[in-house]
């Protein structure tokens, strides 16, 4: 099966890091690997907006990832934009091979100053799955119990669920399957 | 979002374009590029776009110059202007030359989700609305107005013919034949749809209450008119006035309604204000006008008012093609209303209501099909089902024959039917003994029917 590789880069919270690790090792065993690239992100900042252009930094990473064979999702704490748009949480090569995840509007600091680790790691794991269901050549879903929904606020990221719905994990390698035996 | 809506995106700037290329993308809509207003033309004028993301800044063809040429080539494109902050107020005039709305850069994901789903949306209901339009267009008769005789596929071409006109149409024939539908159906038809008809039943009323009725009153304008009331006429603004039995109205009555019908403006009753009233007048009669014109009893000059296009419907005798596809109307009809399984009528019982002359014309058709529904415990509707003058003289009201020995035997007939065929009760009731009551059901050849 396909492997995932988790790219962290400039990634400091290592309890977050672990922790999104390890849930998708759940849904994906044997499958999640850990990687590292030399990925130079100030060619990618926009001093005016202070932000990272993320589609520039995924096409940065390409020829880094040569070597990794599967889908590859960069995890990032700054804060990310494409420039048409304020801000992305996230990007993906849509049927393609690298997405890259913000984690940095994913803090619940960043909309009222509070800190809530639970509601971050939740709204990351959203995030990943909903870029890799990209990767795989999954459309947002209509429903919003899937991953799949578009969220362009936070509040349509913590609304939306957390896994594939039926119809969209059909187009994940491998997690029907895996959904079969867990019923079983 | 997963609809498959053709998006095309028109901006020079590559990265504005590709960014938002690849989010459409992932909302599954089909999306194009266009970098100048000239590629976006060609692209425009051999692909169908719901929706085209501007901006309003490029060489060449300006984003502005370029909504107006869309316009022109499709009315209903749904444009979004992008717009750099400085150039508001120009997105907002734009807003009055047909663009559905403008965004500013850097957009915000949400505004454009937004946006761009209502106006997507908009413009389905917009065509839903469209098609919902086309279809009510496409009904040109009322339920009842059933007939596939030719002397029907006439009357509705001449529906056809004088409803998208003003011209006022008198409708004439037998009572009971349809007149209302008629008048309902040129009226449906016109471009007066959307606007109500009213239906004033001259006939039914005496000559001061038509007179409120049509011009409406005042309040105290005369003994119990406690309140102001608008009058047919003036409720008719806009639409139809549907006048029947229009024979029957007074003398005085005619002269108000001639001056009427030829200034469209009147006062109500008790009133002073002249009234205005943009109604078209559709008028039916079951009396030979003509006949009363000669007799002075209808003047002439209204006459010719309202008989400037006639429609003569034809009594049910007359078209007997259509009495099956009535009764299987009306059958449908009635079995739906009474929740009841009755799936045919019986080729007996068909045979006696094609027999028959219907003097009452649909409408007693109507009538004998809804009393057979309520009786009938099967699902086929019998002749024993149908009302007993139907079923039982059927053979004489086709008839020619009104010797005196044809009514007599019809006569009898009924009384026996109403008496269950019970001799002696039917003898007490045609004051004969049993006796000459068997002799004459032997000679006529009178049967019970099983």
């Amino acid at each position: 099966m396909q492997k995932i590789y988790l790219v962290p880069v400039n990634f400091s919270n290592v309890t977050l890091l672990n922790r999104i690790v390890h849930a998708l090792k759940e849904q994906f065993p044997n499958r999640i690997h850990l990687s590292d690239i030399d990925l130079d992100i100030t060619k990618a900042f926009s001093a005016e907006r202070n932000q990272y252009f993320s589609t520039k930094l995924i096409a940065d990473a390409i020829p880094m990832t040569d070597g990794l064979d599967g889908k590859v999702i960069l995890l990032v704490e700054f804060d990310l934009y494409v420039p048409v748009f304020t801000f992305v949480f996230g990007e993906a090569q849509l049927n393609g091979k690298l997405s890259i995840v913000s984690v940095c509007r994913l803090h619940e600091e960043f909309y009222n100053g509070s800190t809530d680790d639970e509601l971050l790691f939740d709204r990351a794991l959203k995030e990943i799955l909903h870029e890799l269901g990209h990767n795989y050549g999954l459309h947002h879903c209509r429903d919003w119990e899937c991953v799949m929904h578009s969220s362009s606020i936070i509040e349509q990221v913590d609304i939306k669920g957390s896994f594939y719905c039926p119809k969209c994990i059909q187009g994940v390698p491998g997690l029907a399957n895996i959904l079969m035996h867990r019923t079983k | 979002m997963n609809t498959k809506a053709n998006i095309l995106i028109v901006d020079d700037e590559l990265i504005v374009r590709e960014s938002l290329l690849h989010w459409f993308l992932e909302d599954n809509y089909n999306v194009d590029t266009a970098e100048d207003g000239e590629i976006a033309l060609k692209k425009f004028e051999k692909g169908k776009y719901d929706l085209i993301l501007l901006d309003m800044k490029m060489p060449g063809i300006s984003g502005l110059d370029l909504l107006t040429k869309l316009k022109e080539f499709d009315q209903n494109v749904i444009i979004i202007l992008i717009t750099a902050f400085a150039s508001v107020p120009s997105a907002i005039r734009a807003l009055k030359d047909g663009a559905y709305d403008y965004i500013t850069k850097p957009i915000d994901p949400d505004e454009l989700s937004h946006v761009v789903e209502n106006a997507l949306e908009q413009q389905s209901l917009k065509k839903e609305n469209e098609q919902l339009k086309g279809s009510i267009e496409e009904i040109i008769k009322p339920d009842n107005l059933i007939g596939e005789s030719p002397q029907m596929k006439k009357i509705f071409s001449l529906i056809q013919t004088v409803a998208p006109t003003d011209t006022t149409a008198m409708i004439r024939g037998e009572s009971g034949t349809g007149k209302e539908l008629v008048a309902k159906a040129i009226h449906i038809n016109s471009k007066r749809k959307y606007f109500p008809i009213i239906t004033v039943n001259c006939g039914a009323l005496a000559e001061s209450l038509l007179e409120s009725e049509l011009f409406g009153h005042e309040k105290g304008a005369f003994t119990g008119a406690h309140y102001k009331r608008k009058g047919k006429f003036e409720m008719a603004n806009g639409g139809t006035i549907f006048l029947d039995e229009i024979g029957s109205i007074s003398p005085k009555m005619q002269v108000e309604l001639l001056r009427v019908i030829e200034s469209k403006t009147f006062s109500r009753i008790g009133g002073n204000e002249i009234i205005t009233s943009d109604f078209r007048v559709i008028a039916a009669t079951n009396e030979n006008l003509e006949d009363s014109v000669r007799e002075g009893k209808f003047r002439e000059d209204l006459y010719y008012r309202l008989n400037v296009f006639t429609l003569f419907i034809p009594p049910l005798r007359e078209r007997l093609d259509d009495i099956p596809v009535l009764a299987s109307h009306f059958l449908s009809k009635f079995t739906n209303q009474m929740n009841k399984k009755i799936k045919s009528i019986s080729p007996e019982a068909m045979e006696f209501l094609m027999q028959y002359t219907w003097p009452g014309n649909v409408r007693e058709l109507e009538n004998a099909i809804e009393r057979a529904i309520v009786v009938c415990k099967a699902e086929c509707v019998t002749v024993e089902d149908l009302p007993f003058h139907i079923n039982n003289n059927s053979s004489f009201f086709g008839s020619d024959d009104m010797s005196l020995a044809a009514m007599e035997k019809r006569h009898i007939a009924l009384v026996l039917s109403n008496h269950n065929w019970n001799i002696s009760r039917s003898a007490e009731a045609l004051g004969i003994d049993r006796v000459t009551l068997y002799n004459k059901i032997s000679r006529y050849g009178l049967q019970r029917k099983s």
